[in-house]
């Protein structure tokens, strides 16, 4: 069965601090939403090709909303610029998920790293593991106070969250917070990825760490444009496609007629037979399958994860 | 009624725009029949007249530009579909029938259903069509190459799609007859209510009702494409009720494009004889001709959009809820893009013509229809050395289709080479 799919309508859209927006969100024909546990987050389906996924960070018994709280991402390619500049109450919105990849275990004692926008899966995590009964603690970093989402929902919470705010505190003390960690704690961190890097040094060896990653997909691709060879086996030729270039561009540039038109992986025009290598695949089209054979590929974006294909052109 | 254009700083609603960019004013009729018969040298002069012109007969804005008709077909958010892609406003007259899941819908909505047909239309799907298409095609080109002469159009190019198509769909033999009409419908509705549309419409009920009936789950042979849409209703991705409406978008929009760009293939390239002559040379540049052709001669001449806010368009303020027709064909022949535009090259790069329209809304059959100009084009340059009109193609007008009701050839019948 496909996970669920629905047309969400924004209900409220507020500035909860510098850069971030927290959105509300119903379900449009106002039915109750899907189910989630603490951890879980969603696609928003946002047009063009953008899909971005944002944790859930309201109260996972309200089935009349979905909280989430949105970083505006300067160097992003676009989708948290168009929730924060664009997206408005009232607008209806494609919703993919729930899904859960960072799951809340039982323990008796917890400790949550959060920095900066990853504070927000941990917010019902907090929710959960307090009204339980469990210790806990939340030590938060951001770059200033300011800039830090949902202190006001965090305060209730009194000196159990540690909030500190780079400007005044510096680098998180991760040594001296995981020092009260005790054999059955269980560590939740959720930030960007030096921190995390840096939390997963701290723990060392001891399987008590459990984080989410925020891995922007645009920049996922930028250290695998290398160089590589085509051979075209029907006109007999040896080509280098270069960084910053497409096999597209390669083959029209040694004056083989072939048909493209999107130019972004998105029509299929450009798809051609693959005899040898294994295509890295980039278009919008194919299915997992196709992609998996590596048959064939579309050479205006799909580019080579070894050093050569054989192409039937 | 064809006076030069006019310029006036102040045509349709009065916007509020920081700088008033005079507009050029022409009150030329697109959806008249001398239009329709002749676009190009209109479609010159109301690109040349500036990126973005006002069309005073409609009241409404229209670019024959290509970077300005791009940027209207890539940015949805400010040039919306839901409002409907013809002349009518759906939010203030009612459409003639229910509108397109696809056509005439706005994310999020248009999202999910265009996920479901990308898949149904998938290029493995496409791919797994290519032997029978390419059979039919074949048989069929080589009787009428037999024959030496015969009618580009009557012969051919409504022939063979009318017979790939619905069997590839999985559609009852009985009322196929049907399907053209029903296309006539569908792209004369996207204009004014004028003599075509009436006359489009004459059967209406009787064609829709057949339309509707061939639809439906029950009456689509297993297999076929139509029974690919509607086994996405099981999943739960799409309701019956929109698989049912996504069988119609390929009946709409399936056959005519299809007929109207392999008629005006032919056409094009019995008009220049050296041109046919590379692609009998090389029968591996038939899908560039049939591209080509596509751009020169584009099936599909225009589109409307309607503004959600007032947005900057080539310099000119276009306030909100404002439609404007796109002018597809002459973005296709816009100078400013393609060198010599109004020569037909089959070795062209054509890349970035709006023939299948671009963005979001870009067709969805697309590799459909280069399979079938593919295989119609391959078939007779095989055959063929020489094809040579025997009359002038007589243009079928429509209010958004160009092509031709007729277009006799001649063929030169080829010295026998393997295959």
């Amino acid at each position: 069965m496909h996970e669920p799919e629905f047309v969400a309508v924004v209900r409220e859209k507020i500035v909860v601090s510098d850069g971030v927006v927290a959105l509300v969100l119903g379900h449009a024909d106002g039915t109750p939403l899907p189910s989630w546990r603490p951890g879980a987050h969603i696609d928003l389906v946002l047009g063009d090709g953008l899909v971005r996924q944002y944790s859930l960070c309201g109260d996972p018994a309200d089935a009349s909303a979905y909280r989430l709280g949105v970083l505006r991402e300067p160097a992003g390619r676009g989708g948290s610029a168009y929730v924060h500049d664009t997206l408005s109450p009232g607008d209806r919105i494609l919703v993919r998920g729930p899904r859960n990849h960072f799951e809340l275990e039982d323990a008796p004692s917890y400790l949550f790293v959060a920095g900066g926008i990853g504070v927000t899966p941990l917010l019902p995590m907090i929710a959960e593991v307090d009204a339980g009964g469990a210790r806990w603690r939340l030590l938060y970093g951001g770059r200033t106070r300011p800039s830090m989402a949902f202190l006001d929902v965090l305060d209730r919470y009194g000196d159990r969250v540690l909030v500190r705010p780079q400007d005044r505190h510096g680098l998180l003390d991760l040594k001296g917070f995981l020092e009260e960690a005790t054999r059955d704690t269980l560590v939740y961190g959720c930030g960007p990825e030096p921190l995390l890097a840096a939390l997963e040094d701290a723990c060392g060896a001891r399987d008590m760490l459990r984080v989410e990653r925020f891995a922007p997909k645009e920049s996922i691709h930028d250290d695998r444009d290398g160089m590589f060879e085509v051979v075209l086996a029907q006109s007999g030729l040896t080509l280098t496609v270069g960084p910053g270039q497409t096999v597209l561009e390669c083959v029209e540039a040694a004056g083989i007629p072939v048909l493209s038109s999107c130019q972004e992986g998105t029509c299929g025009t450009c798809e051609t037979d693959v005899l040898e290598g294994t295509p890295d695949h980039r278009d919008s089209l194919l299915t997992e399958d196709e992609r998996a054979e590596g048959t064939t590929m579309m050479i205006c974006v799909s580019r080579c994860l070894g050093e050569r294909l054989v192409l039937d052109l | 009624m064809t006076s030069g254009a006019t310029t006036s700083s102040g045509p349709g609603p009065s916007v509020p725009g920081p700088v008033p960019v005079p507009v050029p004013v022409l009150d030329d009729d697109p959806f008249s029949v001398s239009f329709l018969a002749d676009p190009y040298p209109r479609h010159e002069r109301m690109r040349e007249a500036g990126p973005v012109v006002w069309l005073s007969h409609y009241g409404i804005w229209a670019s024959a530009r290509h970077e300005q008709v791009v940027t209207a077909l890539t940015d949805w958010r400010a040039f919306s579909s839901a409002s409907g892609v013809g002349l009518a406003d759906f939010r203030k007259e009612k459409p003639w029938r229910v509108p397109s899941l696809l056509l005439e819908a706005d994310p999020p909505d248009h999202t999910r259903v265009r996920e479901v047909m990308t898949e149904v239309l998938s290029s493995r799907r496409v791919r797994g069509l290519r032997e029978e298409f390419a059979a039919v095609a074949e048989s069929l080109v080589g009787d009428l190459v037999e024959r030496g002469t015969f009618d580009a159009v009557r012969d051919l190019a409504e022939v063979f799609p009318l017979r790939v198509f619905p069997d590839a769909l999985g559609l009852p033999e009985e009322g196929r007859e049907n399907l053209m009409p029903y296309g006539g419908m569908a792209f004369n509705g996207f204009g004014p209510r004028n003599d075509l549309f009436h006359e489009a419409m004459a059967d209406a009920p009787r064609i829709q009702e057949w339309i509707n009936e061939s639809c439906r789950r029950e009456n689509l042979a297993a297999g076929g494409l139509g029974q690919d849409i509607w086994a996405f209703a099981d999943t739960g991705r799409i309701t019956p009720e929109q698989a049912a409406m996504l069988v119609r978008s390929l009946l709409s929009a399936g056959i005519d494009t299809t007929v109207y760009a392999i008629g005006n293939a032919l056409a094009a390239l019995a008009a220049h004889p050296g041109q046919w002559a590379r692609v009998h040379e090389n029968p591996a540049l038939a899908k560039l001709a049939f591209e080509e052709a596509i751009r020169f001669e584009s099936p599909v001449q225009t589109f409307f959009r309607t503004t959600t806010r007032a947005v900057d368009l080539g310099g000119v303020r276009i306030g909100p809820g404002e439609k404007i027709l796109l002018f597809l064909g002459a973005a296709n022949r816009d100078p400013r893009k393609w060198i010599n535009p109004h020569t037909l090259d089959v070795t062209r790069r054509t890349a970035g013509h709006v023939g299948f329209g671009t963005g979001i809304h870009a067709c969805v059959g697309q590799q459909v229809a280069r399979l079938e100009g593919d295989v119609v084009l391959t078939a007779l340059a095989r055959r063929a050395a020489m094809l040579s009109p025997t009359a002038a193609p007589e243009p079928r007008p429509n209010n958004t289709l160009r092509g031709f009701s007729s277009a006799p050839i001649r063929v030169e019948k080829a010295a026998v080479r393997g295959r």
